[in-house]
């Protein structure tokens, strides 16, 4: 930009006046006051020495022949656009009438004549001042918009990284719905979805403090942690355990995550939920049949270690229940008159769905009508999952990616848990990361999984805790089980859970072998109807005794030892 | 002024109130009212009768109220809460950090 930038300094100053004596005069006295000066006679020449000498200010005589003052003052504020060039009529008019027209072709203001010397210089620095403030004005303006252009496309790029990570689950299941609309290009709520390595799916909605960069930055290690953790089957209480270990490092104090985790088992219909600050999440069985999910613990990364309770509840479901989730996005909609929709709106939104409605359209509709928008302003999520036979997923892509390196195929290993452990950790993680080091058995990561899953669970409920599986045959009796399981993990004393494992190549295929030990009773494995027949895997489904026959159908061989605490299954498999 | 603070009669609490919004806006007041409290305070009450709304970074200011006051053998009670108050409170289990009364 071109600038005298000083309020004192010499000014480029363009006069126009058809009479050479008052021009001469006025020249001469701004040559004077230290001024660099063009002049014309009349309007067209000041409009050219205008494009041509860029002037700071412009001083016209109203009446010129050829062009008059007032076309010209048009055409240099044309010109000049968005620079401030003060354009000030000297003229010996003082008819209001001719000073307004003056005024509406683009003036800035008048100097009468005859010429006063100290009249002229006050108001050219006065002109000055004005006309340097709106520079200034103007170079932070552009300041401002190329800082925000800037951070906004660091957001952009941020946001894909983001996305990448964030977004590389299972939300596009055929049994998931969902919204999200973001306040800004990070809104402060997160949403993820994946399925588990031995059937089922994780599901974790949070909402952060705050929104924009800040919640995203928090964002980014939940959504790595949680994608992470969940690929290699841990369950969603470590997951939680250690994403609020990981806030409560990395957080300012007053930062934290408001969130959900779900666990959905949809070939045991069971739902496992921890809600920690977000509103009550819902199970919907129909319009008048629904269940509240409430938060009952404090937002994630509030608490140090030995202080969180991360223990998820159990919910029974049933083929066709959904469960839905909100960020508070949701209960603070408002309406025009400021009223909020409110826990009241979600509750008149789920019972208007009728028995025919998805409860996600019904809460969708609810909200729009409320709001009377379609685009919702806060940072709003509503999640809806819905419980479905497994068989009805599609199959879904294996999301991490196999690694080019050469593994062990030929090894064997023992793991074996004991005493206070048994209460507080689960081997099944390390034990199925060992598992998937072999090259091509990912691929069967669902199975291998399962089979470790039931070996160890079996081994842990029935041989260690002595946990009949008949109590988990009737509702009462499930949720007895697992208050006992908790109860009973808390004392486990003078036990063991020992795994052997061995691999060996067969073929383009392998060949697992895997041995599991408890230090419980056992159980009479000779009578054991699962055991015996296969009749029992066609009794349909019940909510124990099913993990025999899910192993049985797995393994190539399942057979029992000692007094039934010693199994052993030979796994084979072909890539 | 919408934070006004206060001595109990017996001088070793500081009572704090906030009247209206309890929100982002009232982050430096906020502050300002317990650092400026002087350092013979052995406890505090955030009395919440005037106030009509609370934000989650109200919840992240008496976080770090909680935090000055020596986080976990911190005395804090917090007084009066509206009905709306309340119910946010609850929904972040804030009692288990709080005195709700």
């Amino acid at each position: 930009m071109d600038e005298p930038g000083a309020e004192n300094g010499p000014l480029k100053i363009l006069i126009a006046d058809d009479s050479d004596s008052d021009r001469l005069i006025l020249k001469t006295l701004l040559k004077g006051l230290g001024h660099d000066v063009l002049d014309a006679a009349n309007g067209r020449d000041a409009v050219r020495l205008f494009q041509s000498g860029a002037p700071d200010i412009v001083m016209l005589d109203a009446l010129m022949p050829a062009m008059d003052g007032m076309e010209a003052a048009r055409q240099i504020k044309r010109l000049a656009g968005e620079r401030m060039v003060p354009v000030i009529f000297v003229t010996s008019l003082t008819e209001a009438g001719d000073l307004a027209q003056c005024l509406e072709a683009g003036g800035d203001g008048f100097l009468s004549k005859p010429y006063n010397r100290l009249m002229i210089k006050a108001k050219i620095s006065a002109f000055n001042r004005m006309r340097l403030l709106h520079q200034a004005l103007s170079r932070q303006r552009d300041a401002m918009r190329e800082r925000n252009r800037q951070l906004l496309e660091e957001q952009h790029v941020a946001r894909r990284v983001f996305d990448n990570i964030a977004h590389t689950g299972c939300l596009d299941a055929a049994n998931i719905r969902y919204h999200a609309s973001p306040l800004s290009v990070f809104s402060g709520d997160v949403l993820f979805a994946s399925p588990r390595p031995a059937g089922g799916m994780l599901v974790f909605a949070g909402d952060f403090t705050g929104h924009g960069l800040p919640a995203a930055i928090g964002a980014m290690p939940v959504a790595e942690t949680f994608y992470g953790m969940a690929g290699k089957g841990f369950d969603g209480s470590d997951i939680l355990r250690e994403i609020n270990q990981k806030l409560a490092r990395i957080l300012p104090k007053d930062m934290f995550c408001c969130g959900v985790m779900v666990e959905a088992d949809f070939a045991f219909n069971q739902l496992r939920i921890w809600n920690g600050g977000l509103p009550d999440g819902w199970l919907v069985r129909s319009s008048t049949e629904r269940y509240s999910l409430p938060s009952l613990h404090l937002p994630l990364g509030i608490l140090g270690a030995d202080q969180f309770k991360a223990e998820m509840d159990v919910v029974r479901t049933r083929p066709g229940d959904r469960l839905l989730l909100m960020t508070d996005g949701v209960l603070e909609c408002s309406d025009a008159a400021g009223n909020l929709f409110g826990e009241e709106g979600v509750r008149l939104a789920l019972e208007n769905a009728g028995n025919e409605g998805h409860p996600f359209d019904a809460l969708m509709r609810g909200i729009e009508q409320f709001t009377g928008q379609l685009n919702f302003g806060d940072d709003l999520t509503l999640f809806c999952l819905e419980m479905i036979d497994e068989a009805g997923l599609a199959v879904l892509p294996d999301a991490l990616e196999p690694s080019s390196l050469a593994g062990p195929t030929e090894w064997t290993c023992e793991y074996e848990v004991r005493e206070r452990t048994l209460g507080e950790f689960s081997p099944l993680p390390l034990l199925f990361h060992i598992c998937m080091e072999v090259p091509g058995l990912r691929r069967k990561s669902g199975e291998i999984y399962t089979l470790l899953s039931e070996l160890y669970n079996n081994a842990l409920e029935h041989g260690v805790l002595e946990l009949p599986s008949e109590w988990k045959y009737t509702q009462a009796g499930f949720d007895r089980y697992y208050e006992e399981r908790t109860v009973r993990l808390g004392r486990v004393g003078g036990h063991y859970i020992r795994f052997r494992f061995h691999h060996k190549p067969v073929g383009p295929g392998g060949r697992l072998h895997v041995v599991c030990e408890d230090s419980g009773s056992g159980f009479d494995f000779r009578n054991h109807p699962a055991l015996q027949s296969a009749a029992v895997a066609h009794s349909g489904p019940r909510y124990g005794g099913r993990g025999l026959v899910l192993l049985k159908r797995l393994a190539e061989s399942v057979r029992y030892y000692g007094e039934g605490n010693r199994v052993e299954v030979v796994y084979e498999w072909c890539p | 002024m919408p934070i006004q603070t206060s001595r109990s009669h017996d001088g070793q609490t500081l009572i704090i109130r906030i009247e209206g919004r309890f929100d982002f806006s009232t982050h430096q007041a906020f502050r300002d009212a317990y650092e400026h409290g002087g350092t013979d305070v052995r406890g505090y009450i955030v009395d919440l009768a005037e106030a009509t709304y609370l934000d989650s970074s109200a919840l992240g200011m008496l976080l770090l109220l909680r935090d000055y006051a020596g986080g976990d053998n911190a005395s804090i009670a917090i007084e009066n809460c509206n009905k709306d108050v309340r119910k946010i409170l609850t929904i972040s289990n804030f009692e288990q950090l709080f005195t709700i009364r």
